[in-house]
């Protein structure tokens, strides 16, 4: 304290040297020797002045206080709960009389829960973020490990009940919340905690909710968030083999629809172009022997009226037209008995080759 | 008058003091017991507002009267079925009875190291005495792992599939089931607890309002173990959906050749039925026809053959004797 004064005095020279000197400077603060002087003049009747506006500016300040639109003051007289007061400047007696604690009532509170808060827990401290993935990590009703994280929001909805009711509210709401999520989990399976978050997340509220009333906390649930649900980091292979799986599955089942659907059609179409075929034949051959009918008809009918000449006409005329044709004629006299040694037979091809053994064996 | 003055002044000074003293304050979340010489000796105050006491003589120790927590010791617990796991349980509690509080526990630190005292051996008790599962869940609702598990039984059964393995299937759907099957459950393990802490915690004018687990997990060597059993189990789920599709893809496949094996042979026997009527219908036109004389239709045909069969390449020959060539030798 002595030398902050003599600081004050050092400067407070400093000053008025200037001042002599000329120098335009700043104006000096009033002499406090002077001033002590003038107290002691006054002495008893401004002593009591002075005490007296002290007395006020000290009760005074504790007499006004304001409340914010989001909050209320919760006014206790000697400790007692005495009135609730509404935003804007409020009155009470005095400090000591009368105490105010302000809640804020429309504010909505978070909570986190497990390793999505990580990075921002790990910048304060080390131990607070290992602690936080532990509350994530839960064992699922199949006895599997699950990483649940989630968020709670909460509104003082009761603030006498926040007050006095609870010690340390906010370390039972998160002791309230693990517990309630916990449950929720620990009747679902794996599968269930990693694929149904929104009917979890709506369980473990009711649940918390529930407890939080019971408890006389004066706390409103606003909403529970789930974060990602996964499986610890060993095992997430495996579970994402497991969808690979379904669509390998799947893919497997479009490939053979794919082939069915590429066959089948094709086969029915076939299928028909064999029948139309069959069909196209059967035309063919009925009309054909119906044309071979017609013409035999014709000239049998013709060959009745006169029987030997229309053979002999009708061989003679194939003969004529068949012999033409033939290139190499051999005609042989009944009365000639040995005629085949002479027969040229080199060019002779096809149908003669049957008559070759018969040469050979001569 | 200033000898007056300066008592007067000490007396004020006294009496303010001396009131200042004697008048208390209690809080809405406190409970007052006060003290002559260390002894209890009225109702404890639990109304809050403004009271008096005999100054200097009577002494007040506030307690709280409001809902406390308590936060446990999380420790290695082994449940019934050998695996070791941590509890982490907190309970919430109250001073019912501040004087009985006062005498025994004292403060308010104190009053917590007791409560260690007595819920960490109750939870320790009821979870040895559980099967893990039944300190995990809480209700035996189904939950899909049956579901997916008894396919996968199912599947493997079906393959040898007989009368027998109906039965050892159901079997093994039971076990399967009961492996995950609770008779208590979480809330009653609780209610357990809280039975066996309570009578303990009288005497201290503590009531107890609930216990709760926060946290169950498995020891780091457990959970290892754990790790390993749930990839082998999502393997066998993997390979059974695999085996799924595979079995799916030739179902349709099979599907596909019996199919096309049914169109096509269809066809074939829709094409020979047609084509035998046809058969039958041009034989039947023949046979009427040529029916009429067999000799002249042989006649008929074989000329027309000739005329089909003999071409250039064919080697004639032909004897005087024949039709044909009898007019050759001359006329007879």
């Amino acid at each position: 304290m002595n030398w902050d004064w003599d600081k004050l005095r050092e400067k407070q020279e400093q000053y008025e040297k200037k001042r002599s000197t000329g120098g335009g400077g700043m104006p000096g603060p009033p002499n406090l020797d002077e001033l002590l002087k003038k107290l002691k003049n006054f002495r008893l009747p401004g002593g009591i002045l002075v005490l007296v506006v002290l007395f006020f500016v000290f009760f005074g300040s504790s007499i006004f206080f304001t409340v914010d639109v989001d909050e209320v003051g919760v006014v206790q007289r000697f400790g007692r709960y005495d009135r609730l007061t509404q935003p804007g400047l409020n009155f009470k007696f005095p400090a000591s009389i009368e105490k105010v604690t302000k809640v804020k009532i429309k504010r909505v509170y978070k909570e986190e829960f497990g390793a999505q808060s990580l990075e921002d827990y790990s910048k304060r401290t080390f131990t607070r973020a290992s602690a936080d993935v532990d509350a994530a990590l839960m064992l699922t009703g199949d006895l599997n490990v699950a990483i649940v994280p989630w968020i709670v929001q909460y509104r003082i909805a009761d603030p006498y009940n926040y007050l006095f009711k609870v010690k340390n509210v906010t370390k039972i709401l998160r002791d309230l919340a693990e517990s309630s999520m916990r449950t929720v989990v620990g009747d679902r399976s794996i599968n269930e905690v990693i694929s149904k978050r929104e009917e979890i997340a709506v369980e473990a509220r009711q649940r918390l909710q529930e407890e939080l009333r019971q408890a006389d906390t004066g706390i409103h649930v606003v909403t529970i968030e789930m974060k990602k649900t996964n499986v610890p980091e060993p095992v997430q292979h495996s579970f994402n083999a497991v969808n690979e799986a379904i669509q390998e599955k799947e893919q497997l089942i479009y490939k053979a629809r794919e082939d069915y659907n590429k066959a089948v059609p094709a086969a029915r179409g076939e299928a028909r172009r064999v029948v139309k075929d069959a069909e196209g034949y059967a035309l063919k051959r009925v009309n054909r022997a119906r044309g071979d009918v017609a013409r035999f008809s014709d000239i049998y009918n013709e060959y009745v009226k006169a029987e030997d000449v229309t053979r002999r006409r009708l061989y003679l005329e194939a003969m004529s037209e068949v012999l033409p044709g033939i290139e190499k004629k051999f005609v042989i006299d009944s009365d000639q008995k040995n005629l085949l040694p002479f027969l040229n037979m080199g060019g002779g091809t096809g149908s003669l080759s049957a008559l070759k053994g018969q040469g050979a064996e001569k | 008058m200033k000898k007056y003055q300066g008592i007067s002044i000490g007396l004020v000074v006294l009496a303010a003091f001396v009131a200042f003293n004697s008048a208390y304050i209690v809080d809405e979340t406190d409970q007052v017991v006060i003290t002559q010489f260390g002894e209890v000796i009225r109702e404890p105050v639990t109304t809050p507002g403004l009271n008096f006491r005999i100054p200097f003589i009577q002494k007040s120790n506030y307690f709280p009267k409001n809902l406390q927590g308590w936060d446990g010791d999380p420790g290695q617990i082994p449940t019934k079925d050998k695996t070791y796991i941590w509890v982490d349980a907190f309970a919430r509690w109250r001073i019912v009875d501040p004087v009985k509080y006062f005498q025994t526990v004292g403060n308010l630190v104190s009053g917590l190291s007791r409560l260690d005292d007595i819920i960490d051996p109750a939870v320790r008790n009821l979870i040895t005495s559980y099967r893990l599962v039944e300190s995990v869940r809480n209700s035996d609702r189904p939950m899909d792992t049956y579901k997916l598990l008894e396919q996968v039984s199912l599947g493997d059964m079906a393959s040898t599939g007989d009368a027998v393995s109906a039965d050892m299937d159901e079997d093994i759907k039971k076990e399967r089931r009961s492996k995950y099957r609770i008779n208590v459950g979480r809330s009653k393990i609780t209610q357990k607890i809280m039975a066996q802490a309570q009578p303990k915690v009288d005497k201290f004018g503590i009531e107890l309002v609930d216990i709760k687990i926060k946290r169950i997990n498995y020891v780091a060597d457990v959970r290892k173990a754990v790790y390993g059993r749930m990839v082998a189990e999502r393997s066998q789920i993997a390979e059974k959906f695999r085996s799924e599709g595979r079995g799916e893809a030739s179902n349709i496949r099979g599907d596909k050749e019996k199919e096309l094996q049914g169109i096509e042979s269809l066809a074939y026997k829709t094409a020979e039925e047609i084509r035998g009527r046809a058969d039958a219908e041009a034989t039947a036109i023949y046979a009427r026809a040529y029916g009429v004389d067999p000799e002249f239709y042989s006649f008929f045909k074989t000329l027309d053959i000739y005329k089909n069969t003999l071409d250039k390449e064919t080697t004639l020959v032909l004897s005087t004797d024949s039709e044909f060539m009898r007019f050759l030798k001359g006329i007879k």
